[in-house]
This record gives structure tokens, C-alpha cells and sequence, in this order.
């Protein structure tokens, strides 16, 4: 008989472990998965983890990786404050898209001026759009007691509604012959975010993450704010105890998942996406919950859960693509990764014990 | 010689990592009071289980009467004619008291019988309760009463009694005795099981005293003095705390008129509270559980806020202010709950150091967390206060009860505070943890703090408080002296029996 048994203390050992273990169980998994599918389920594999990284298009695969992880890295860690915390914001999806509305915004009303300072702005715009749409859920949950729950993931619905009507309305080019979408900001040169270097998918968002990872370890290890909010995660009598005021914590977690979102939103709009449409969004914010909890809440494991997480979109997408998968199965493909994840996180907490129950 | 109503020979139950019982015997005689001593964690309560069917022991065997016994569940345990009070009570609030006895029959009789039988035990006992009134308005002590004549009803040998006047008065105390002498002398056996010595030197014929799951002795309370029975629980010779001399001084705390509305559906509102601490004094408050002692904390503490001028430090208004504010003029406190409130289970020791102390330790520059000062904070609350931990870096929850609490208070302790107020300091916490404890608090206010201990157990109280006074629903008493205070005149502080009716017998 298998019995759990709660540990004096959490494993960390294991709490290192649990997303390699993970990663593991899910290629076998996966892998079953894919022969069952009637494809081979090392090739599969290999062309999900592998082909992106050191295949023969690995020139092209790698910026790629880069254009698709630092939005997740942004938003997921974001959403690991608030989640530590307690305070789950559901909605970045929603925020994503208003930050990328306020950003895109904010640039083409200088269309055509070129200046140095319009992308700068972008940035400030698509921070507040976020921060703006993360505000609503938060004031309603500190003023009446509402669930940010349920709040944040309807506005990302509404958000959804605004993205298309300003496709179609007050940001569509007027030189679109028509089509729904805005002006290609890729080619309005104030406002795009280009790559740092050439070809390199190194844009400015990807620097953002990089930026937002430390400033989050920073936070979270060093500082008051940091330690009140895993503080209200573990002990939320004891944060009360400890002087922590709820409310200001409910503001500045939804705050910053919010502005982090909408950044990610903004970095996108005028970089590798280049116009606001109507199909701009595509997940990012959700899959980003999955990113922060694959990472454990923390900075550095949400930077490599981010790659992780990058890598099995594309591979997943080559593998669509020269092996006839169909996309469905890596969609449960990428499930599997998290279920695997939480079903072992909970070896961090307790052990497994073979045996007769009650006996020392 | 008489066969004992029931004799345990060699008992062993081990759980994974500890063996709760090991190698237990006594018997218990028929019509005697068998005390069961023993610290939290010593295996009493492990013991009373196996016998009421609850655990399986691993080896060791029961003979009820000469006969084997080895109850299957509760049931078999009950129609062998065992009956046990628990500590906590199993009623429902919205039922009347016979609806209540009803459930925790096998085959209830009417209800008019059944009212009528609840009636003729409660009055052939001296318990007098009302068949028909609803579970919710009635005392702690009633609600025992309730409990004690479920028991009754199935004309039990023996009744198993686990800690029951922790929620009682004194004069519900005295009642409850005159209940359990009168069952004895018609011959029932009871099983009674505290850790208040003096309550089992008055009532027990017998004790067995049990410490990490032996059977370390066994002797007649009446003829042992309750500082013996202590040490063969403790099994070391016990330090009583002393009290130096104390210069009392100005008054530090001052609560006049404090109002404050119950938090939740649950608690207790504060209704008109006063009271006054000086510098060097111990006020202890004394009640029974429930009667607004955690609210009374929350407001001291700074969680919960009241008007502005109903606390007062130094002659300060603080009210209003927050937690750290408070602590940061000197009021600092400990809540009884260790485990989630005063600390946070899965964090360090480092981490629940800085919980309290980040202000009165320099422990934060500007928001960002000194760790080296942290850390060498909670080691100097460990090694100053015996804690009993590897190291710092241990999360809380992997502390003993009494080990977290010492730190608990010793966190406060080492901030130097000018207030401290604690809630149930010693709750749970094995003797010799318990004497440091009360020890740190009167050198603390040897050293001029002024300190609020809120406790439920009045022998610590008296121990250590200059003055007394109780909180009976969220109202409290005047305070007076505790020198000379009588066990009498402190349970009429408490509230008496609750309107409990002394039975006549």
C-alpha cells in the first residue's frame, strides 16, 4: 500500500527536482501519446525538443524562440507576485491586449513625425494600459470584496471586444483599402521595436524580461515588499500580524502583473506582430499562468520554464508541420507538462511510504 | 483478591517516527476515579483511544472484567458499557439538547421517552438540564452536561473523561465533581485525564503517570503532593519561576472605554473594556476560552483598530495605528495560535525573526532585509531561549509546540519591549518550557515592562500576575490584586457557573 506522509519541512531537494521530473514524465508520456497517434514517438520528441534549438533551421528557429519566450517570461513574472501573494490575476491576457492598444496608441498618434522620444512614450503608454485594465479588478476587490478571479478573466473578454472594435474603427489604417488592422508599425520607424541586433529576435522585450527576472529576485530576496508578499501567501493571519496592509498588497500585485502585461502587449504590437488586429491576441496571457507555475513562482525558474514553454510551441509547430501531428495533441502535449508538474510538486511537501500503514 | 474492572497489559502503539504507547499497564478498579497523567505529547490520549476502540494497538492486550477486550470501533467499545467525554464536544448548535443525545444513539426512543429519561438522569445526578433548549444557547459547561448525560444513558462501567474542566470555572468545576463523586459511589469507574494537579489530588483515588508513552509511576494523589506528581511527569526536578522585587511605575498602557464590534459571525464583540498596566506590573486576564481574549489581543496588537483614545501608550493615543507603528512605540505582543499567526509554518526561523522584529531590530534599511542581522537575531532568540532547532534556517513548523512557543515569546522578549501582551503563553508547551517561559516574563517586568498575559490557566496566572482580572463575553472585570484572590471570588469574576443551576442532591 502507498501512503503520503507530510515532511517536518519541504523538500528543496525535491523542489529542484519536481520540473525535471516533470519534463521527463512528460516525454514518456507524450511520447506514448504519439505512438498511439501511429508516429514515432522518439522522432516526435526530438523534433519537439531538439529540431528548434540545433536542427538544420535552427537559424530560424532561435530568434524565434527568443519573439515567443520573453512575452511569457514578462507576464509570468508578473503574475508569480501577486500569485505568492495569494492574489490571482486570471486576466493578462486582457491586460496584454490593452497594454498593446495603449502602446500602439500612443504611437501612431505622431504618425508620420519621426523622434526619438515617440518610442519612449509607447513603452510609458502600454505600462499604464495594462496597469489601467488590472486596476479595475483590483479597486473592486479592495473597495467590495470582489473575486479578482472572476473579475480579471471577464475584463480580458471586454478587452477582447475593444481590440476589435479599434481594429475596425478609430485605429484601422485609412490606407487598408478597407481591411480591418492598424498601420504596419514595423514600417513607422519612431515606433517599431526592431531587433537589437539584426536578426537576432533580440528586441526590447526580450531585454524587459531579462530586466523585470531581476528586478523580481531582487524584490522577492531582498526586500520588504517582496518578503510581506510571500509572507500573505504562506501565512495570511501572520502578514496581518506582521503589519501587512491587504489592500495596498492587492494594488501593487495587480499593479504590476498588470503593467508587466501590458508591456509584453506593447513589445509586441510594435515588434514582431507590427499592427493592432483583430486576431492580435494569441494566449500569451493564459499560457503565461502556466510559465509561472512551471517556474515555481520564482524569477529564475520562470526565465528557463519560459524557454521551456517557448521551445514546445515551435517544436510543437514543427513537428505540426513535418510530421502531420495534429495540433491538438500538443496542445495535451503542453498540459501534460503541467499537469506533470503539479501532480510531483507534491513530493516537495510529502513522501512516499511503501508498506503497512501505522507501523514505525 | 477482586478481578479490576479493567486491566491493559502491555500496550504498545507506534506511530511512523514515534511510539506514543509503549509497554503500558495498570488497571482501573471497579467505582474508582483513575487519573491519567501526563504532559502534551506524553500518549494519554493515544492510550484512551485504544481502549475506546478508536486506534488498534500493536501489541499488549485488555481484559474488561477477566475477559479479553479488543473493541473493533466506538460501537463495540460503547455496548461493552465504555463511554468517554471528549475534550471537544460533537453537538450541533441549530438541535435541541435531546435531538443532540438522539444522534449518538443506535436506536433512539421516541423523543418524549427520550426527554423524559434525559430528565430523570440529569436530576438523579445533579446536572440539571432541559431536554428542549437549543444546543446554541447554552454554556461550555452545559454543553459538557450534554455530552456527560449522553454518557449516562447508556448506564456505562466505565466513563472516560479527556480534560474535561478546561472549559470550566471554578464553580462549574465544582459542580462537574459533585457529579462524578456521586457516579463513582454507585459504583461506576471513571478514567480522568488532566494535567491539573491539583483538580486530581481532590478527586482521583488512583493516578498513573505517563511520560513519552511509558508508564513511569503510579501513586495516590491525595497522599503525593502535586509538585511530586509534576516532576515524575516532567521527570526532571522542576524550577519554579521567581519573582524578584518590582518597582511599579507610571502607567504604560491605558484602555478606557474600548468598544470594539466581533470580527466575524464567530467572535466576541469587546463591550466597555478598561484597564490600566504601569511600568513593571503583570495584569493577568483569566476566562474561559472564547470570551473575547482573541479579540482583546487583535486590538492590542494593532490588528484590529478601535477608536483613537481607547488605547493609550504612554498617555499616546494609538488606536488607530497599525502593527508596526505600535511595535515601533514599544507594544509589542505574542497571539496564542503559533502556527499561522505568530509565525508562519514553512518559513525559516531567520524569516519568521524578521516577522515581528524588522523594526526594533534595524533588520531593514530603506525596504530592502538586513539577512546577516536577521539571521543573527533569530539565533540569539534560540540560544537565549534554549530552542531546540538545528539551526535558523529550519522552517517553523518542523519545531515541537513548546520549542516554536519559546521562540515566539522570545522573539518579543529580545526586542526589549515596553508592553508585551500575550495570549496563552504556555498553551501546549511541556512543564520545564513552561516554567522558562513564566520566568522570562517576571524578569521582564523586573526590568520595568509592563506586561498583559492572557491565559485560561489560572495557576499560571497566579503564579506570576501583581493583578487579576477576567473577561466574561468580551466584558471585563475591575482588576484587583491578585494576592490573596480566592479560587471563589475568581471564578465569580469568570461569571460564575454561566447560570449553570447548582443541583441539590
Amino acid at each position: 500500500m502507498i501512503r503520503l506522509e507530510k515532511r517536518p519541512q519541504p523538500s528543496r531537494a525535491w523542489s529542484i527536482a519536481t520540473p525535471l521530473v516533470a519534463v521527463l514524465a512528460t516525454m514518456i508520456a507524450g511520447g506514448l501519446l504519439f505512438a498511439i497517434l501511429g508516429k514515432d514517438p522518439v522522432e516526435a520528441i526530438r523534433t519537439i525538443f531538439w529540431e528548434p534549438l540545433f536542427g538544420e533551421f535552427a537559424f530560424y528557429y532561435r530568434p524565434q524562440l527568443l519573439i515567443k519566450g520573453a512575452p511569457l517570461v514578462l507576464i509570468a513574472i508578473g503574475l508569480s507576485l501577486g500569485f505568492r501573494a495569494g492574489i490571482w490575476n486570471i486576466g493578462a491576457e486582457g491586460q496584454y491586449i490593452m497594454g498593446a492598444l495603449f502602446g500602439a496608441g500612443m504611437g501612431l498618434a505622431f504618425y508620420p513625425l519621426e523622434a526619438w522620444y515617440i518610442f519612449p512614450l509607447m513603452v510609458i503608454a502600454g505600462a499604464f494600459g495594462g496597469w489601467l485594465w488590472a486596476m479595475i479588478p483590483a479597486l473592486l476587490k479592495v473597495r467590495f470584496g470582489t473575486n479578482e478571479i472572476l473579475v480579471s478573466l471577464m475584463l480580458v473578454y471586454v478587452a477582447e471586444q475593444f481590440l476589435a472594435s479599434m481594429s475596425l474603427g478609430l485605429l484601422k489604417n485609412p490606407e487598408g483599402f478597407g481591411f480591418p488592422g492598424s498601420r504596419n508599425l514595423q514600417q513607422y520607424e519612431s515606433a517599431h521595436n526592431a531587433d537589437l541586433i539584426a536578426g537576432s529576435g533580440m528586441h526590447w522585450g526580450v531585454v524587459a524580461a531579462l530586466i523585470a527576472v531581476i528586478f523580481a529576485y531582487v524584490l522577492l530576496n531582498r526586500h520588504m515588499l517582496g518578503y510581506q508578499i510571500r509572507l500573505t501567501g504562506e501565512a495570511p493571519r501572520a502578514a496581518r500580524f506582521a503589519g501587512v496592509r491587504p489592500a495596498r498588497l492587492i494594488l501593487f500585485c495587480l499593479g504590476a502583473s498588470g503593467m508587466l502585461a501590458g508591456l509584453a502587449g506593447m513589445f509586441e504590437v510594435s515588434g514582431p506582430s507590427g499592427q493592432v488586429s483583430i486576431d492580435f491576441n494569441v494566449g500569451y496571457g493564459f499560457t503565461a499562468i502556466i510559465v509561472a507555475f512551471l517556474g515555481r513562482l520564482h524569477p529564475v525558474g520562470i526565465l528557463l520554464a519560459g524557454g521551456l514553454m517557448a521551445l514546445t510551441y515551435i517544436g510543437g509547430d514543427i513537428a505540426q508541420s513535418n510530421m502531420g501531428l495534429p495540433s491538438a495533441a500538443i496542445q495535451v502535449f503542453q498540459g501534460m507538462l503541467l499537469f506533470f508538474l503539479l501532480a510531483f510538486d507534491l513530493l516537495t511537501n510529502f513522501r512516499l511510504r511503501l508498506g503497512k500503514p501505522e507501523v514505525a | 483478591m477482586t478481578v479490576p474492572l479493567l486491566s491493559l497489559q502491555g500496550l504498545t502503539k507506534a506511530y511512523p517516527g514515534v511510539v506514543a504507547n509503549d509497554q503500558v499497564s495498570f488497571d482501573i478498579g471497579e467505582g474508582e476515579v483513575h487519573a491519567l497523567l501526563g504532559e502534551n505529547g506524553a500518549g494519554k490520549s493515544t492510550l484512551v483511544k485504544m481502549i475506546y476502540g478508536l486506534v488498534k494497538p500493536d501489541s499488549g492486550q485488555m481484559l474488561l472484567r477477566g475477559a479479553p477486550f479488543a473493541p473493533a470501533e466506538p460501537r463495540a467499545a460503547r455496548a461493552d458499557g465504555i463511554a468517554m467525554v471528549f475534550q471537544h464536544f460533537s453537538l450541533f448548535d441549530a438541535l435541541n439538547v435531546a435531538e443532540n443525545i438522539a444522534l449518538g444513539m443506535e436506536n433512539p426512543p421516541a423523543m418524549r421517552d427520550l426527554a423524559s429519561r434525559i430528565r430523570e438522569v440529569s436530576e438523579t445526578y445533579g446536572l440539571p438540564l432541559d431536554p428542549f433548549r437549543t444546543v446554541g444557547d447554552l454554556s461550555a459547561g452545559e454543553r459538557q452536561r450534554v455530552e456527560i448525560i449522553r454518557c449516562l444513558l447508556q448506564d456505562p462501567k466505565l466513563l472516560i473523561m479527556d480534560e474535561p474542566t478546561s472549559v470550566l470555572t471554578p464553580q462549574e468545576v465544582e459542580i462537574l465533581f459533585e457529579t462524578l463523586q456521586k457516579l463513582r459511589s454507585e459504583g461506576t469507574s471513571i478514567l480522568y485525564i488532566s494535567h491539573k494537579l491539583e483538580e486530581i489530588r481532590k478527586l482521583c483515588d488512583h493516578a498513573t503517570i505517563l511520560r513519552l508513552g511509558k508508564n513511569v509511576g503510579e501513586c495516590t494523589p491525595a497522599e503525593t503532593s502535586a509538585r511530586d506528581m509534576a516532576e515524575m511527569m516532567v521527570g526532571t526536578a522542576l524550577k519554579t519561576p521567581t519573582r524578584s522585587d518590582r518597582i511599579v511605575g507610571n502607567v504604560a498602557l491605558d484602555i478606557s472605554g474600548l468598544s470594539v464590534p466581533a470580527p466575524s459571525a464567530f467572535g466576541t464583540s469587546l463591550k466597555n473594556v478598561h484597564l490600566t498596566v504601569r511600568k513593571g506590573e503583570i495584569l493577568g486576564i483569566g476566562g474561559v476560552a472564547g470570551n473575547g481574549q482573541d479579540e482583546l489581543l487583535a486590538v492590542l496588537s494593532g490588528e484590529a483598530l478601535s477608536a483613537a483614545d481607547a488605547v493609550k501608550l504612554h498617555g499616546k493615543p494609538i488606536g488607530r495605528l497599525g502593527p508596526v507603528a505600535r511595535r515601533r512605540l514599544g507594544l509589542l505582543s505574542a497571539p496564542e495560535e503559533r502556527l499561522g499567526h505568530a509565525a508562519a509554518p514553512d518559513m525559516s526561523l531567520t524569516e519568521n525573526a524578521l516577522l515581528t522584529a524588522a523594526v526594533r531590530e534595524n533588520l531593514e534599511n530603506r525596504g530592502f532585509l538586513n539577512w546577516p542581522a536577521a539571521k543573527a537575531f533569530a539565533k540569539r532568540v534560540i540560544s537565549e531561549f534554549d530552542v531546540r532547532t538545528p539551526g535558523p534556517e529550519n522552517a517553523a513548523r518542523s519545531l515541537s509546540g513548546g520549542n516554536l512557543q519559546k521562540f515566539v515569546i522570545g522573539r518579543e522578549v529580545l526586542q526589549r519591549p515596553e508592553v508585551l501582551v500575550v495570549n496563552q503563553p504556555t498553551w501546549g508547551v511541556d512543564a520545564s518550557a513552561a516554567a522558562a517561559i513564566r520566568q522570562s516574563l517576571l524578569d521582564l517586568a523586573a526590568g520595568g515592562a509592563a506586561i498583559i498575559c492572557i491565559s485560561q490557566d489560572l495557576d499560571e496566572l497566579m503564579e506570576i500576575s501583581d493583578s487579576f482580572a477576567a473577561l466574561n463575553e468580551g466584558r471585563l472585570s475591575a482588576p484587583r490584586a491578585a494576592a490573596g484572590l480566592t479560587v471563589d471570588e475568581i471564578g465569580l469574576m469568570m461569571g460564575g457557573a454561566h447560570g449553570m443551576e447548582v443541583a441539590h442532591v
